[in-house]
Protein backbone atom coordinates (compact mmCIF):
# COMPACT_ATOMS: atom_id res chain seq x y z
CA UNK A 1 0.00 0.00 0.00
CA UNK A 2 1.85 3.22 -0.73
CA UNK A 3 1.88 5.82 1.88
CA UNK A 4 0.52 8.85 2.20
CA UNK A 5 2.68 12.27 1.44
CA UNK A 6 2.65 12.90 4.91
CA UNK A 7 3.51 9.57 6.51
CA UNK A 8 6.16 9.60 3.18
CA UNK A 9 8.00 12.36 4.92
CA UNK A 10 7.84 10.77 8.08
CA UNK A 11 9.39 7.76 7.21
CA UNK A 12 11.81 9.18 4.87
CA UNK A 13 12.80 11.75 7.66
CA UNK A 14 13.52 9.38 9.98
CA UNK A 15 15.57 6.97 8.08
CA UNK A 16 17.30 9.95 6.96
CA UNK A 17 20.78 10.98 8.62
CA UNK A 18 22.55 13.86 9.86
CA UNK A 19 20.35 17.01 10.98
CA UNK A 20 17.12 15.62 9.27
CA UNK A 21 16.61 12.64 11.15
CA UNK A 22 17.80 14.22 14.50
CA UNK A 23 14.96 16.81 13.27
CA UNK A 24 12.66 14.07 12.83
CA UNK A 25 13.54 12.44 15.56
CA UNK A 26 12.93 15.83 17.94
CA UNK A 27 10.07 16.57 16.10
CA UNK A 28 8.56 12.64 16.88
CA UNK A 29 9.21 13.21 20.32
CA UNK A 30 7.19 16.29 20.78
CA UNK A 31 4.36 14.48 18.61
CA UNK A 32 4.45 11.46 21.35
CA UNK A 33 5.03 13.14 24.23
CA UNK A 34 2.09 15.51 23.92
CA UNK A 35 -0.45 12.71 22.95
CA UNK A 36 1.16 10.41 26.42
CA UNK A 37 0.53 14.18 28.12
CA UNK A 38 -3.23 13.83 27.27
CA UNK A 39 -3.99 10.43 27.47
CA UNK A 40 -2.68 10.00 31.07
CA UNK A 41 -4.56 13.19 31.33
CA UNK A 42 -7.75 11.41 30.32
CA UNK A 43 -7.13 8.74 32.46
CA UNK A 44 -5.71 10.17 35.57
CA UNK A 45 -9.43 10.44 37.16
CA UNK A 46 -9.76 6.54 36.95
CA UNK A 47 -5.90 5.67 38.06
CA UNK A 48 -5.63 8.33 40.99
CA UNK A 49 -2.26 10.08 39.92
CA UNK A 50 -1.42 13.44 39.39
CA UNK A 51 1.27 15.82 39.42
CA UNK A 52 5.26 14.80 38.84
CA UNK A 53 3.89 11.31 38.84
CA UNK A 54 1.18 11.60 36.08
CA UNK A 55 3.73 13.68 33.77
CA UNK A 56 6.68 10.83 34.90
CA UNK A 57 4.67 8.41 33.46
CA UNK A 58 3.79 10.39 30.24
CA UNK A 59 7.63 10.54 29.73
CA UNK A 60 8.25 7.05 30.29
CA UNK A 61 5.18 5.78 28.00
CA UNK A 62 6.31 8.62 25.14
CA UNK A 63 10.33 7.29 25.58
CA UNK A 64 9.31 3.70 25.58
CA UNK A 65 6.69 4.12 22.90
CA UNK A 66 9.28 6.18 20.59
CA UNK A 67 11.78 3.11 20.92
CA UNK A 68 8.95 1.30 19.92
CA UNK A 69 8.21 3.34 17.02
CA UNK A 70 11.80 3.48 15.34
CA UNK A 71 12.03 -0.41 16.26
CA UNK A 72 8.95 -1.25 13.82
CA UNK A 73 9.63 1.56 11.36
CA UNK A 74 11.24 -1.03 8.53
CA UNK A 75 7.76 -3.03 8.47
CA UNK A 76 5.19 0.07 8.46
CA UNK A 77 3.42 -0.53 5.28
CA UNK A 78 0.83 2.39 5.36
CA UNK A 79 -2.24 0.69 6.73
CA UNK A 80 -2.81 3.87 8.13
CA UNK A 81 -1.63 7.38 8.60
CA UNK A 82 1.89 7.42 10.17
CA UNK A 83 0.78 9.33 13.40
CA UNK A 84 -1.65 7.01 13.78
CA UNK A 85 0.17 4.28 13.67
CA UNK A 86 2.85 5.90 16.37
CA UNK A 87 -0.16 7.00 18.56
CA UNK A 88 -1.30 3.44 18.81
CA UNK A 89 2.09 2.64 20.70
CA UNK A 90 1.52 5.62 22.93
CA UNK A 91 -1.76 4.21 24.24
CA UNK A 92 -0.55 0.60 24.83
CA UNK A 93 2.75 2.16 26.78
CA UNK A 94 0.17 4.17 28.65
CA UNK A 95 -1.59 1.31 29.72
CA UNK A 96 1.38 -0.71 30.32
CA UNK A 97 2.84 1.45 32.36
CA UNK A 98 -0.54 2.30 34.89
CA UNK A 99 -0.88 -1.44 34.72
CA UNK A 100 3.01 -1.43 36.75
CA UNK A 101 2.35 1.15 39.21
CA UNK A 102 -1.14 -0.64 40.26
CA UNK A 103 1.28 -3.66 40.50
CA UNK A 104 1.20 -4.08 44.55
CA UNK A 105 3.06 -7.36 44.18
CA UNK A 106 0.82 -9.15 46.45
CA UNK A 107 0.33 -12.24 44.73
CA UNK A 108 -3.25 -13.34 43.32
CA UNK A 109 -3.79 -16.72 45.60
CA UNK A 110 -6.57 -19.65 44.29
CA UNK A 111 -10.13 -18.83 45.41
CA UNK A 112 -11.24 -19.98 49.10
CA UNK A 113 -14.02 -20.12 50.89
CA UNK A 114 -14.28 -16.57 51.48
CA UNK A 115 -13.96 -15.71 48.09
CA UNK A 116 -16.89 -18.13 47.01
CA UNK A 117 -18.93 -16.02 49.75
CA UNK A 118 -18.24 -13.28 47.87
CA UNK A 119 -19.37 -14.43 44.63
CA UNK A 120 -23.11 -13.67 44.69
CA UNK A 121 -22.66 -10.23 45.91
CA UNK A 122 -20.46 -9.24 42.80
CA UNK A 123 -23.09 -10.09 40.86
CA UNK A 124 -25.41 -8.39 42.65
CA UNK A 125 -27.47 -10.99 44.24
CA UNK A 126 -28.20 -9.85 48.11
CA UNK A 127 -28.47 -12.24 51.04
CA UNK A 128 -32.32 -11.51 51.40
CA UNK A 129 -33.10 -13.08 48.04
CA UNK A 130 -30.90 -15.97 48.57
CA UNK A 131 -33.88 -18.40 48.30
CA UNK A 132 -34.20 -17.38 44.18
CA UNK A 133 -30.58 -17.43 43.49
CA UNK A 134 -29.28 -20.34 45.75
CA UNK A 135 -29.48 -22.79 42.89
CA UNK A 136 -27.95 -20.73 40.30
CA UNK A 137 -25.03 -20.15 42.37
CA UNK A 138 -24.48 -23.01 43.54
CA UNK A 139 -24.38 -24.61 39.54
CA UNK A 140 -22.18 -21.53 39.65
CA UNK A 141 -19.48 -22.80 41.82
CA UNK A 142 -19.66 -26.65 40.75
CA UNK A 143 -19.31 -25.41 36.91
CA UNK A 144 -16.12 -23.07 38.08
CA UNK A 145 -14.98 -25.96 39.84
CA UNK A 146 -15.40 -28.43 37.35
CA UNK A 147 -15.19 -26.72 34.28
CA UNK A 148 -12.44 -24.46 34.48
CA UNK A 149 -8.92 -24.75 34.79
CA UNK A 150 -6.91 -23.61 37.70
CA UNK A 151 -5.70 -20.39 35.63
CA UNK A 152 -8.99 -19.50 34.71
CA UNK A 153 -10.28 -19.71 38.22
CA UNK A 154 -7.30 -17.45 39.32
CA UNK A 155 -7.89 -15.23 36.48
CA UNK A 156 -11.52 -14.97 37.47
CA UNK A 157 -10.50 -14.28 40.74
CA UNK A 158 -8.13 -11.13 40.04
CA UNK A 159 -10.41 -9.83 37.65
CA UNK A 160 -13.51 -10.39 38.64
CA UNK A 161 -13.63 -10.72 42.58
CA UNK A 162 -10.55 -8.26 42.84
CA UNK A 163 -10.85 -5.84 40.69
CA UNK A 164 -7.24 -6.21 39.42
CA UNK A 165 -6.99 -4.01 36.03
CA UNK A 166 -6.07 -6.66 33.49
CA UNK A 167 -2.69 -5.11 32.76
CA UNK A 168 -1.77 -5.03 35.77
CA UNK A 169 -2.76 -8.79 36.29
CA UNK A 170 -0.42 -9.16 32.98
CA UNK A 171 2.59 -8.19 35.14
CA UNK A 172 1.67 -10.25 37.69
CA UNK A 173 1.61 -12.87 36.01
CA UNK A 174 4.48 -12.13 33.48
CA UNK A 175 1.59 -12.69 30.44
CA UNK A 176 0.29 -10.44 28.01
CA UNK A 177 -2.98 -9.05 27.72
CA UNK A 178 -4.19 -11.66 24.80
CA UNK A 179 -3.27 -14.31 27.21
CA UNK A 180 -5.18 -13.13 29.77
CA UNK A 181 -8.42 -12.32 27.28
CA UNK A 182 -8.29 -15.43 25.96
CA UNK A 183 -8.52 -17.57 29.14
CA UNK A 184 -11.23 -15.36 30.66
CA UNK A 185 -12.71 -15.32 27.55
CA UNK A 186 -12.75 -19.52 27.28
CA UNK A 187 -14.28 -19.05 31.10
CA UNK A 188 -17.12 -17.32 30.41
CA UNK A 189 -17.94 -19.48 27.45
CA UNK A 190 -17.95 -22.67 29.60
CA UNK A 191 -19.63 -21.41 32.13
CA UNK A 192 -22.43 -19.87 30.20
CA UNK A 193 -22.59 -23.30 28.04
CA UNK A 194 -22.62 -25.25 31.44
CA UNK A 195 -25.75 -22.52 33.22
CA UNK A 196 -27.40 -22.78 30.13
CA UNK A 197 -27.26 -26.85 29.81
CA UNK A 198 -28.54 -27.01 33.41
CA UNK A 199 -31.91 -24.26 32.61
CA UNK A 200 -30.25 -21.89 34.53
CA UNK A 201 -29.87 -19.64 31.34
CA UNK A 202 -31.31 -18.91 28.95
CA UNK A 203 -29.28 -19.75 25.37
CA UNK A 204 -30.92 -16.91 23.26
CA UNK A 205 -28.84 -14.50 24.81
CA UNK A 206 -25.34 -15.54 23.73
CA UNK B 1 -21.35 -4.76 40.73
CA UNK B 2 -21.61 -7.62 37.78
CA UNK B 3 -24.28 -8.43 35.42
CA UNK B 4 -23.81 -12.50 35.31
CA UNK B 5 -25.80 -13.03 31.99
CA UNK B 6 -24.32 -10.26 30.49
CA UNK B 7 -20.78 -10.65 31.34
CA UNK B 8 -20.90 -14.49 30.49
CA UNK B 9 -21.88 -13.68 27.34
CA UNK B 10 -18.91 -13.99 24.57
CA UNK B 11 -19.06 -13.17 20.87
CA UNK B 12 -17.63 -15.62 18.45
CA UNK B 13 -16.30 -12.78 16.13
CA UNK B 14 -14.46 -11.54 18.71
CA UNK B 15 -10.45 -11.27 17.63
CA UNK B 16 -9.38 -10.89 20.54
CA UNK B 17 -6.85 -8.86 22.18
CA UNK B 18 -3.71 -9.74 19.63
CA UNK B 19 -5.56 -9.43 16.73
CA UNK B 20 -7.13 -5.86 17.83
CA UNK B 21 -3.87 -4.63 18.89
CA UNK B 22 -2.15 -5.25 15.97
CA UNK B 23 -4.81 -3.30 13.32
CA UNK B 24 -5.86 -1.00 16.11
CA UNK B 25 -4.80 2.08 14.16
CA UNK B 26 -6.26 1.17 10.57
CA UNK B 27 -9.48 0.34 12.28
CA UNK B 28 -8.88 4.10 13.76
CA UNK B 29 -8.59 5.70 10.87
CA UNK B 30 -11.23 3.70 8.92
CA UNK B 31 -13.63 4.36 11.76
CA UNK B 32 -13.02 8.37 11.87
CA UNK B 33 -13.83 8.53 7.82
CA UNK B 34 -16.62 5.89 7.76
CA UNK B 35 -17.95 3.95 11.45
CA UNK B 36 -19.99 2.14 9.81
CA UNK B 37 -17.50 0.84 6.93
CA UNK B 38 -15.27 0.10 9.53
CA UNK B 39 -17.67 -2.17 11.05
CA UNK B 40 -18.18 -3.61 8.19
CA UNK B 41 -14.81 -4.30 7.46
CA UNK B 42 -13.86 -5.53 10.72
CA UNK B 43 -16.43 -6.94 12.92
CA UNK B 44 -14.30 -9.24 14.94
CA UNK B 45 -12.57 -5.92 16.10
CA UNK B 46 -15.58 -4.26 16.59
CA UNK B 47 -17.23 -7.40 18.86
CA UNK B 48 -13.67 -7.27 20.62
CA UNK B 49 -13.88 -3.69 21.70
CA UNK B 50 -17.25 -3.84 22.53
CA UNK B 51 -15.99 -6.56 25.55
CA UNK B 52 -12.63 -5.58 26.43
CA UNK B 53 -12.28 -2.57 28.67
CA UNK B 54 -8.65 -2.21 28.10
CA UNK B 55 -8.68 -2.22 24.54
CA UNK B 56 -11.38 -0.06 24.12
CA UNK B 57 -9.55 2.11 26.73
CA UNK B 58 -6.96 1.96 24.10
CA UNK B 59 -8.79 2.56 20.80
CA UNK B 60 -10.58 6.09 22.96
CA UNK B 61 -7.34 7.18 23.18
CA UNK B 62 -6.27 7.09 20.20
CA UNK B 63 -9.08 8.39 18.36
CA UNK B 64 -8.80 11.51 21.25
CA UNK B 65 -5.23 11.68 19.56
CA UNK B 66 -6.38 11.47 16.58
CA UNK B 67 -9.08 14.38 17.50
CA UNK B 68 -6.23 16.73 18.77
CA UNK B 69 -4.40 16.90 15.80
Amino acid sequence: MPLDEISARWVADLQATGAVREDAHARLHDLLLRAARAEVGRRSGRVRLSGVELDDLAYQAAADAMLAVLGKLAGFRGESRFTTWAYKFVMLEVSAKIGRHFWTRKPTLPLDEADWERIPARFGLSSENEAEWRELMDAFRHSMEHELNERQRLIFKAIVLDGVPLDTLCVELSTNRNAIYKNLYDARRKLRAALVAKGHLSEDAS
Amino acid sequence: MIDLDAFLRTDPQDVGCGEATELLHVYADLHLADPEEAARRYPGILAHLRACGPCSTDFDGLIAALHEE
